[in-house]
């Protein structure tokens, strides 16, 4: 099962875990799946109008979904997916 | 021609000399190098030590603040002596102390529009160790203003990043980051806390960067950004491209040259927790006091989390923690008098800005949280 890494500023919405087993076919699939698991994360991943925020930067492995096919990219068994947080402490 | 070393300077530095990829001549480069660090806080605390150490020729610092007793926890470069101190002061004395073969030059100032190209444009390397968005978009857009390399490091709680942004080379930091949060969804070190060495973890690899840069020697991290994550104590590492239609580094530029960054990401450019929100929803710790002993009925809605009620507490108040706010709204009644608090006001401010928008009117924030009524009320309470 393709699995998702949560970043520390995201754990408090996603019950504290650092690695969630997401289930679908393609990123958007998955995606949809995840914040109804954990709604709290929706406003921090996607904008009122459902697309994907421009801040937030999701990668497969080591590359962006933005140069793969977006929320159409299909995943797979053994995929990683990690989310990259805009994090500004020094 | 690269500066000549003195016996003195050879002994200090014989475990470079044995490196072959450094040596002698690596050695000079080094002493010819400068390198300005922007802030001197968690990450410029490590970085400017090991530079300094490594026997770069020229540091400038950048920072405006004085040393906390809260930054000692994580900020090494300072010292239980030095509180009060300027933070480039008292780091400058460190670093010469630790090496006095080179020049340190300290700016006490904020890096802001005004000042970032004036103070940035003699030296070879920026290094980012900054605590706020606003000052990492503008030593980004100066880095590539000046085509210079920008050595990036941020951290939160357990969570630390870096990566080389060099727009002549590869993606810069806004190829990554094109736009900035929204205001108040992700909250700074002073709200949200760090880990005190993992500044030191993330510092470090910045400083190795820098090194590796001025000695021209192994794999920068250009167009890669590391994740780590000391928990899990995992390095993840993803590949970052330059962002067809950057803002800054694109073919077609917008950014062409510095802006207002405070304006651009909506919040200020400090981690400083200035406690109040204004428009007339301020009250000061003595007043609220002042009122409840009157017998006044005021509900106390404490915003923190859960942990924090172990360091400090109001009595009888309600806790809602600012990330369920929104969904528990219902709980409280906008008839009711409300007073909301955190630690130092800023979480409380944005909890008010939300029930404001949901029509509650009978509300304030307690000025400096309960940090202020702390120092203005209960002693007894310690501040953190």
């Amino acid at each position: 099962m393709p699995t998702l890494r949560i970043p520390t500023p995201l754990r408090p919405y996603a019950a504290g875990q650092s690695e969630i087993k997401i289930q679908g076919s393609t990123v958007a699939e998955a995606l949809d799946e995840l914040v109804q698991s954990y709604p709290a994360l929706r406003q921090h991943l996607f904008s009122e109008a459902g697309d994907l925020r421009a801040f937030v930067n999701l990668y497969i492995n080591d590359e962006d979904i933005r140069h793969l096919q977006g929320v159409q990219t299909p995943i797979g068994e053994g995929d990683r997916l990690l989310l990259i947080p805009s994090i500004a402490g020094g | 021609m690269l500066p000549s070393l003195s016996h003195a300077e050879i002994l200090r530095y014989s475990r470079h000399l044995l490196i072959p990829e450094v040596g002698l001549a690596g050695q000079q480069k080094l002493k010819a190098a400068s390198v300005l660090v922007i802030g001197t806080g968690g990450l410029g605390s490590p970085v400017a030590l090991y530079l300094a150490a490594a026997g770069v020729g020229r540091i400038g610092l950048v920072d405006y603040d004085v040393v906390d007793t809260s930054n000692l926890q994580r900020q090494v470069i300072h010292g239980t002596s030095g509180l009060g101190v300027l933070k480039v002061e008292s780091a400058r004395q460190r670093m010469l102390d630790l090496n006095p073969d080179i020049r340190v030059e300290v700016y006490n100032e904020p890096f802001t529009s005004a000042n970032a190209m004036r103070i940035a444009q003699d030296y070879d390397i920026l290094i980012d160790g900054t605590d706020n968005f606003p000052t990492r978009y503008l030593v980004n857009d100066v880095c590539v203003l000046l085509g210079k390399a920008n050595v990036y490091g941020s951290i939160f709680r357990f969570d630390g990043q870096v990566s080389v942004f060099d727009a002549r080379q590869g993606p810069c930091y806004r190829c990554l980051f094109p736009e900035p949060p929204p205001p108040g969804l992700v909250p700074s070190c002073a709200e949200g806390g760090v880990l005190g060495v993992l500044p030191g973890t993330i510092g470090t690899l910045q400083a190795t960067e820098a090194l590796k840069l001025i000695l021209g020697i192994g794999e920068p991290l250009i167009g890669k950004l590391l994740l780590f994550n000391a928990l899990d104590m995992s390095f993840d590492f993803v590949n970052l491209r330059k962002h067809p239609r950057c803002r800054v580094c694109g073919p077609e530029p917008e950014v062409t040259e510095l802006i207002d960054y405070e304006a651009f990401c909506g919040v200020p450019g400090h981690d400083h927790e200035d406690g109040s929100v204004g428009g007339g929803y301020d009250i000061e710790a003595a007043a609220l006091a002042e009122r409840l002993n009157q017998g006044n009925s005021i509900r106390l809605l404490d915003v923190r989390e859960p942990h924090e009620l172990q360091i400090s507490h109001l009595e009888n108040a309600t806790l809602i923690p600012l990330g369920q706010l929104a969904a528990r709204l219902s709980e409280l009644d906008t008839a009711e008098e409300i007073v909301v608090f955190c630690k130092a006001g800023t979480r409380s401010a944005r909890a008010l800005e939300l029930m404001v928008s949901a029509g509650f009117r009978k509300i304030k924030n307690l000025k400096g949280g309960i940090n202020a009524w702390a120092r203005q009320v209960d002693p007894s309470q310690p501040i953190y």
